[in-house]
């Protein structure tokens, strides 16, 4: 469904992503996993177009996306879940939902405010406060909500679970694993190898944006050279 | 208490058109971030329009259907001037647009001059509101009141685009962070484009409202640029209910100033807003910039780096071979040389506060200005020789830098250009107005340089030692150590404060010298015309450095002087054209499409991609 191929992507003259290749199956929940600074943030913002890659392709659903504006390729069905979050805050809760709202996609679940209201029941109570007086995980299902009001086919997730409380992350690990079952792709980049673990099929290790490791937790537990030379466990 | 009345009433009127332009101004600069220079512009399109269309449709439905007709066809001016001329440069650095911006005013100049002729026109009373109603005694004009009952419609109208619609939602989270809004899949041209045409559209209406009171004329463009950035800044960037306060805030103050304190029209507004500034540095209703929220933190700045050894021996050539002009015995190359060196100090200087410090000021010939005023009082009063002139009048402008920096360091991006403009125009209305002292509007002259200096040769090598000097020493400081805590505290206030730079007090001093150099400058300036005038202080004067930094290349040292020799040299040749504004204009716009990193920028740019020079060479 999404394929990167030998991307290479610059932030100045710093090389981020060195060759970087893998892809993802439709219907898969692959987790992108890496230290601080291995260049997981650039691998979604290069998928985004949001930073350009200097050569390399991206390919989504058979069609080269590599040159497209970042606004279409979010039209195409990606939606991006950015790690700083980036709500608007003067903004209210619907108001930063209305900003996501595209039409229906075929083929993919569509999203209305009120099944978005379902799934996050604490964005439900404040949906007129403004997001700047939301706590940092009510940010954090905004910023999703947002993005599925898109009715996105893949949903790129930076980070989801970085600086929420644990209760939290729980939550988020099982409504990760909703959208799985209704037949979104998800690529989820994490530094949280257990979190990763109970969502996600499939594990991309990366350092120095160069592909690692490409496989099943399964693999990755019988190489703990791997795990540890890439992961801070 | 029927005065009192009839003027507060006068000033409600007044606010009405004002609001308009700058809450149009607002959304476009909230939105896309350009200070659109051309905002004045489309207010003055608005009203000739206005005024032509009224020619063809009688009475009062003519009259009203003008009035909407010239606001769509600003509107879609506005539209033109977006997707023709600033399309192609989003990507450019911060601000750089506002030159583009520049361009326009002057096309559009040329192009209402030969559209509607240099006479001014009076506008046409409004069918059915001709005459005035007595209010305690007091006449007010009937079209006056309609424009009082009118304006909360207007607010409303805009209010609820903006609260309750789509595009409103849309346009307030671009605002915030317009990165962000394309990766949720909209499409930032058209919101673009769309707030342009709202924009424009505003200002149209603005001056075709405004038609029955103001008439319409070729000066109307500058006339209310600055009374809509005041109205913007005082009520805060992007807030409407902010500039409307704000807008009915200034006429009032206006009204009354004209009747009461008729000496301080001219810089009441800018009083205004210093007052306010200082007390509430986001203007009443915004908010605080936060820095990189917009999602337009651009590509990391490119660290200077001075000229290696093939740069120094290329400038060392060409200084040599501008020291052979008097050779050739042209007086005039001599003296189009030496004011070309002058404003290349002076953009030099602002340069070394904009780029390196990251502070754009739109007040810079404050210094420029100011340094030519206080070394021709002293020659003029003291009988002080040029010499002595030449070391304090820049020690005296330094000074004048202290103080406006005091007020103004404390500011960042827009805000603080506006303050530093208001103090400018502070400056330049004290000029105007205390014409026992500086001469006023007729200047002070016989400022001459001493025997030695006074022929033009001789002159013109002090010019280019004191002129080359001034701007070695800016470079020099550029890679002092005291210019890495600068691009530090530019680059990042917070990681620089905590290696333990106090930035603000590296920014006032960097203030503080550039006030110094562009002193010197205007020094140079003085000597080499024998007088001054006030209009070496105008807004006039700031934007003209901007113009020729950001036309030169904003992120390379050489780029002032590129700029500025760029600038002259193009304004020398066309001024002798009958619409030369439009062929400037049109040039000037071609520069910045062509080279989005100004000349100097995109040339290096090209150099090290052909190989010319190695990539870390360019600086």
């Amino acid at each position: 469904m999404l394929e990167l191929f030998d991307i290479n992507s610059f932030y100045g003259k710093a090389h981020i992503l060195n060759d970087l290749s893998f892809n993802i199956a439709h219907g898969e929940v692959v987790a992108l996993l890496g230290r601080n600074g291995a260049g997981k943030t650039t691998t979604m913002k290069s998928i985004m177009q949001m930073v350009r890659p200097a050569t390399g392709s991206v390919t989504f659903a058979g069609q080269d996306i590599s040159k497209w504006p970042t606004h279409k390729i979010a039209k195409s069905g990606i939606g991006y879940v950015p790690e700083e979050r980036r709500i608007f805050s003067d903004l209210t809760i619907v108001e930063n939902l209305e900003v996501g709202r595209q039409s229906p996609r075929e083929g993919v679940p569509t999203w209305s405010f009120d099944d978005l209201f379902d799934l996050f029941p604490n964005l439900a109570e404040r949906r007129n406060n403004r997001g700047r007086a939301l706590s940092g995980g009510e940010q954090q299902m905004l910023t999703i909500a947002r993005t599925l009001m898109g009715n996105p086919s893949l949903l790129l997730l930076d980070e989801p679970s970085e600086g929420i409380a644990p209760i939290i992350v729980e939550q988020m690990a099982k409504t990760i694993l909703e959208l799985k079952s209704q037949g979104l792709t998800v690529l989820i980049s994490e530094q949280n190898l257990h979190f990763a673990r109970i969502v996600a099929d499939r594990a991309v290790i990366i350092e120095s944006g160069t592909n690692r490791f490409d496989g099943n937790f399964a693999d990755l537990d019988s190489d703990p050279e791997t795990r540890d030379a890439y992961l801070s466990v | 208490m029927g005065p009192f009345i009839a003027q507060f009433l006068t000033g409600l009127a007044n606010a009405a058109a004002l609001f308009l332009v700058a809450s149009g101004l607002s959304l476009i600069f909230g939105v896309t971030r350009i200070v659109n220079f051309a905002h004045g512009s489309f207010y003055m399109l608005g009203a000739f329009i206005g005024y032509t269309v009224m020619q063809l449709l009688p009475g009062a439905f003519g009259f009203w259907s003008s009035i909407l007709v010239a606001g769509l066809a600003v509107g879609l001016i506005g539209v033109i001037v977006e997707m023709l001329v600033l399309r192609p440069i989003y990507r450019a650095p911060e601000l750089f647009q506002l030159v583009a911006t520049f361009g326009v005013i002057l096309v559009i100049q040329d192009l209402a001059l030969i559209t509607w002729g240099a006479e001014d026109l009076l506008g046409p009373r409004a069918p059915g509101l001709k005459g005035v109603i007595r209010i305690l005694g007091e006449p007010v004009p009937k079209y006056d009141l309609a424009l009082i009952a009118i304006t909360p419609f207007i607010l409303f109208a805009l209010w609820y685009l903006i609260t309750k619609t789509r595009l409103g939602v849309l346009v307030r989270a671009a605002t915030q962070d317009r990165e962000m809004v394309a990766a949720l899949g909209v499409n930032q041209s058209w919101l673009f484009t769309g707030v342009f045409f709202l924009g424009a559209m505003l200002a149209g209406l603005g001056g075709a409202l405004q038609l029955p009171k103001g008439g319409a004329d070729l000066l109307m463009d500058f006339n209310i640029l600055a009374s809509i950035f005041v109205v913007v800044v005082i009520g805060g960037m992007g807030s409407l209910p902010g500039a409307f306060i704000a807008a009915v805030l200034i006429s009032v103050l206006n009204v009354f100033g004209v009747r009461y304190m008729p000496q301080s029209t001219l810089v009441l507004m800018y009083v205004v807003m210093a007052v306010v500034l200082i007390i509430k540095p986001y203007g009443l209703m915004g908010r605080k910039e936060v820095a990189g929220e917009h999602g337009q933190v651009g590509e990391p700045e490119q660290p200077f780096s001075p000229f290696g050894r093939r740069g120094r021996l290329i400038v060392a050539v060409l200084l040599i071979a501008l020291a052979t002009l008097p050779f050739l015995g042209s007086k005039f190359a001599m003296i189009l040389a030496i004011d070309i060196i002058i404003v290349c100090l002076f953009a030099a200087s602002l340069h070394f506060i904009l780029s390196l410090g990251g502070l754009v000021s739109f007040g810079h010939a404050a210094f420029f200005g100011g340094g030519a005023y206080a070394a021709a009082l002293m020659v003029h009063y003291a009988g002080s020789p040029m010499e002595l002139a030449f070391v304090l009048a820049p020690i005296i402008t330094g000074f004048l830098a202290i103080i406006i920096g005091w007020f103004c360091i404390r500011l960042t991006g827009v805000y603080f250009a506006m303050l530093t403009l208001a103090f400018s125009q502070l400056l330049w209305s004290l000029v105007f107005q205390w014409g026992e002292v500086t001469g006023g509007d007729d200047g002070m002259v016989s400022i001459w340089p001493s025997p030695w200096a006074s022929d033009t040769t001789v002159f013109f090598y002090l010019t280019m030692i004191i002129g080359f000097g001034g701007i070695l020493v800016l470079r020099h400081a550029a890679h002092s150590p005291f210019g890495y805590a600068l691009r530090a505290s530019r680059d990042s206030a917070g990681r620089a404060e905590a290696t333990g730079i106090n930035t603000k007090r590296v920014q006032f001093v960097a203030f503080t010298f550039a006030g110094a150099m562009a002193g010197l400058a205007g020094t140079l300036f003085v000597f080499s015309k024998g007088s001054i005038f006030p209009t070496e202080l105008e807004i006039g004067k700031s934007f003209d450095a901007l113009i020729m930094v950001f036309l030169g290349g904003v992120k390379t040292l050489a780029g002032p002087l590129v700029g500025a020799s760029a600038l002259s040299l193009m304004q020398d040749y066309l001024t002798r054209f009958e619409y030369w504004r439009l062929a400037l204009g049109l040039l000037i716009i071609a520069v910045v499409i062509i080279a989005p990193e100004g000349i100097a920028g995109t040339s290096q740019k090209l150099a090290a991609r052909w190989g010319i020079i190695r990539r870390d060479e360019v600086q």
